[in-house]
């Protein structure tokens, strides 16, 4: 990969009662240098479906245009908002038929009327997963350990919000190309709570 | 195998109170060489939008100039002004669909009914929508002065000043970089070019004159005179007299040295119809 943008990230999804919290860190690295401090790695896709970009950023925004532009399409046709699970498979669509060429590990997470909040991951090859909980990116490998032994299932909204909040802070505090602030939305039938946590706002863990 | 000309650049652009403002140095280097001192980095695209470049020159050339059209196309068609987003979308989908092979790293900015717009746009066709941001070889200086004194809702010539430290810092820090400061700036009344705005470096003014009077120093040896020793004329076309025109009647095909005129032979009548006749093509005297 001769100079790409890449966004040696941490991302995560989480689903609890009633929705999905997805969350993210904002370093856009080029080599060493940090090209972008404040990205939105949450990418909105429909009103209630967002997905979390991780790998070459050109790749993942125009993946991310291209599904975001079905989608629209799709929602004219039916009358209604795409579920999730179509939304994730057409991710799923590309990143595995353009597998050689894409450089994309993509979280989507979102919440329709049929199925409640749902998060997908699709890792590098284009493989495509329901999970309760997602971790992606170069940060997460640090907090899988974490992630596991803290996870409890049927979290209430604040404490999957704290859960994703903790878990991205770890990462990015360990993984040199993870940093900036912690970006979190949150997608519930209402629709989409965005929130920013500064540095000064990160909780404080074991600093050596 | 032959290189493309790249631009080492310095761009910026910054988002400020009544705004954009845009900045670009204007060294255009071919590997240690500098190939222009005054070149324009700054592109128009539409008359609220315009386009910092860096990377090689050619394909900045080329692709300012297609999407300004492309620009206008769309523009006519749908009889409003484009969005800032529709341009950035036209210039992420083209870059990516050429994988980076179109080795252009642009920052473009705009003002629309949706408001005031920076964006940096990679070669590989991702994009960043930020209040403030450099790009090209010398955008690790020019970042530093904004990292230390932009803040939102600058007035104009502060911001003007800004743009011009930062783009200042790539001239002077960045080898790629270099010669003058062009800025431009949009707001809602339109686009103002400024260029130069600042020329960083100006070529000093010789004090002295070091030159040696005429005569300073003495002659050491008589240079010797040319001496004519012969000389030629020769014509191509001749003039006849009376006399000549007689004998070549006489001895029609005759060699052109057998006649030899006399001086006022030249001075008589022309005759220059009857050569043809003759056969005669010259007449010389040596």
């Amino acid at each position: 990969m001769k100079n790409e943008l890449l966004t040696g990230t941490s991302i995560m999804a989480v689903e609890f009662d009633g929705g999905v919290v997805v969350g993210a860190d904002s370093r856009t690295s080029l080599g060493t240098y940090v090209s972008n401090r404040v990205t939105d790695k949450l990418t909105r896709v429909t009103d209630s479906i967002y997905c979390c970009r991780s790998g070459s950023a050109a790749d993942t925004q125009a993946i991310a245009d291209i599904v975001s532009s079905h989608m629209e399409i799709l929602q004219v046709k039916l009358g209604e908002p795409p579920l999730v699970q179509v939304a994730a498979n057409t991710f799923k669509e590309i990143c595995y038929n353009y597998r050689d060429m894409l450089m994309a590990g993509i979280i989507v997470a979102g919440w329709d009327k049929t199925n409640g909040g749902q998060v997908y991951t699709i890792p590098l090859g284009g493989m495509i997963v329901r999970q309760p909980i997602a971790i992606g990116g170069s940060g997460s490998t640090f907090v899988w350990g974490y992630v596991d032994a803290t996870y409890k299932p049927n979290m209430n909204k604040e404490q999957t919000v704290d859960f994703v909040k903790n878990t991205l802070t770890l990462a990015l505090t360990r993984d040199g190309s993870s940093g900036g602030v912690v970006r979190v939305a949150i997608i519930t039938k209402e629709g989409v709570e965005r929130r920013v946590f500064l540095h000064n706002e990160l909780p404080e863990f074991y600093q050596g | 195998m032959p290189r493309a000309r790249k631009t080492g650049t310095t761009i910026a652009g910054i988002v400020f109170k009544d705004g954009v403002v845009l900045g670009a140095d204007t060294r255009a280097t071919e590997g240690d060489t500098v190939a222009d001192k005054n070149c324009s980095k700054i592109h128009y695209l539409q008359p609220n939008m315009y386009c910092c470049g860096a990377g090689t020159a050619a394909d900045l050339e080329m692709t300012t100039a297609l999407m300004a059209s492309q620009l206008e196309l769309h523009r006519l068609n749908t009889n409003r002004q484009v969005p800032v987003v529709a341009a950035n979308r036209m210039l992420k989908q083209m870059l990516f669909r050429y994988q980076g092979h179109i080795g252009a790293a642009l920052v473009l900015g705009g003002v629309d009914k949706n408001g005031f717009h920076i964006y940096s746009i990679h070669p590989h066709g991702s994009t960043d929508r930020l209040p403030y941001t450099t790009m090209g070889s010398g955008s690790l200086a020019a970042m530093s002065v904004f990292e230390a004194r932009w803040k939102p809702d600058m007035e104009l010539e502060e911001a003007k000043q800004l743009v011009r430290d930062a783009i200042a810092g790539g001239v002077f820090n960045d080898l790629g970089s270099g010669s003058n400061i062009d800025l431009c700036v949009i707001t809602k009344d339109g686009a103002n070019m400024i260029r130069p705005y600042d020329v960083a470096n100006i070529k000093g003014e010789r004090l002295g004159k070091y030159e040696y009077k005429r005569g300073t120093t003495d002659a050491t040896k008589i240079v010797r005179p040319i001496i004519v020793e012969s000389q030629s004329v020769k014509m191509s076309r001749c003039v006849l007299s009376s006399a000549a025109c007689k004998f070549f009647k006489e001895n029609p095909g005759s060699a052109t040295g057998s006649f030899t005129p006399g001086p006022r032979d030249f001075s008589a009548t022309d005759r220059d119809d009857l050569l043809p006749n003759i056969g005669v093509t010259s007449l010389g005297r040596t």
